[in-house]
């Protein structure tokens, strides 16, 4: 509970006033893979981060038992945000891939726009579960590898999309999560995708 | 539908908010809450907090940053101001849900947001 964290103790630019739409992406990855990098990247305040908190018995497990058996799991997240124009913002969550999160995807994140699996392919373990959990919950999303400086490897994007059995029709971009442009970059693959899907769904009958 | 909250420190958010654990889902992470009033002498401290910050459009996550409590008992508090008439809340279009695609119209909009940050 101590955990909830932001460290900003001045007031932040406010939302213009006709602001009435709030809009979600999450970014997905493991440990140290940059979400928060890239949040803050095209964020335009600087990350803030909160939690929420659930009980087993909040995830189905076990209701009847009463308060013994309850544990309590806190997951944090980063989020930015983007004004997209005066009456449209865009939130950016930077998402734990661990299992526990999962349990609260639809409470916290149904009606999310898209997601942005961020790889590290030093880790790409990493990124299989996320993979899997977002095919589950049907939330579309591309894939974004996060160059690091000491990424000497350098598998190809058709290597990265082979080791992932990834299907060919996930779109998958490079970018360095700490460049303004490239992380602009992956939300407009990202949207780009979510259009062409909206598109073919509103031209089939 | 209402949901069941504990958390790892329970005495304050029993004081928070008087007891209950149930919060109204209504209020989506990037619901915008806009304060109807001033906050006013007597008024809960979270509540005053709240309205205080509430005087431009404010997202129900970032409410949560700042007050450093957990989404599920802001939701809480969100649900009394709202009830009292206190804030108003521009929520999400209602039309997205886990499974399906907002429409092409909304998406056009968003790319040329991006495209023009």
């Amino acid at each position: 509970m101590g955990s909830a964290t932001s460290e900003l103790p001045v007031r932040r630019t406010p939302l213009a006033d006709a602001a009435e739409t709030g809009l979600k992406i999450v970014i997905v990855g493991g440990f140290g893979v940059g979400k928060t990098t890239l949040v803050r990247s095209v964020s335009e305040i600087r990350p803030l981060n909160t939690e929420e908190v659930m009980t087993q018995a909040g995830v189905g497990v076990d209701e009847t038992r009463g308060v013994a058996a309850k544990t309590t799991t806190t997951v944090a997240f980063d989020f930015g945000r983007i004004s997209l124009n005066e009456r449209m913002v865009l939130y950016l969550f930077g998402a734990p891939g661990q299992e526990r999160f999962w349990f609260l995807w639809d409470r916290l994140f149904s009606g999310t726009l898209g997601a942005v699996v961020l790889v590290d392919t030093r880790r790409m373990d990493d990124s299989w579960y996320a993979i899997d959990r977002l095919e589950h919950h049907k939330t579309p999303f591309v894939v974004a590898v996060n160059r690091f400086d000491d990424d000497t490897r350098r598998y190809s994007l058709d290597e990265i999309r082979q080791a992932l059995a990834l299907p060919s029709h996930v779109p998958m971009i490079d970018c360095d999560a700490r460049v303004r442009q490239s992380g602009k970059e992956v939300l407009i693959t990202l949207v780009d995708h979510l259009y062409e899907l909206a598109m073919a769904q509103e031209t089939t009958p | 539908m209402r949901k069941p909250v504990d958390t790892g420190d329970p005495d304050r958010l029993y004081t928070v908010t008087g007891g209950r654990s149930r919060a109204d889902d209504a209020f989506d992470l990037v619901t915008l809450v806009v304060s109807e009033c001033e906050p006013s002498a007597g008024m809960q401290s979270e509540h005053a907090r709240i309205l205080d910050l509430c005087r431009h459009p404010t997202a129900v996550v970032e409410i949560a940053a700042e007050l450093k409590l957990p989404i599920t008992v802001v939701r809480i508090l969100l649900g009394d101001l709202l009830a009292m008439g206190r804030i108003t809340a521009r929520h999400p279009r209602a039309a997205q849900s886990v499974a399906s695609l907002p429409d092409s119209a909304l998406l056009k909009e968003v790319l040329h947001g991006l495209r023009n940050l």
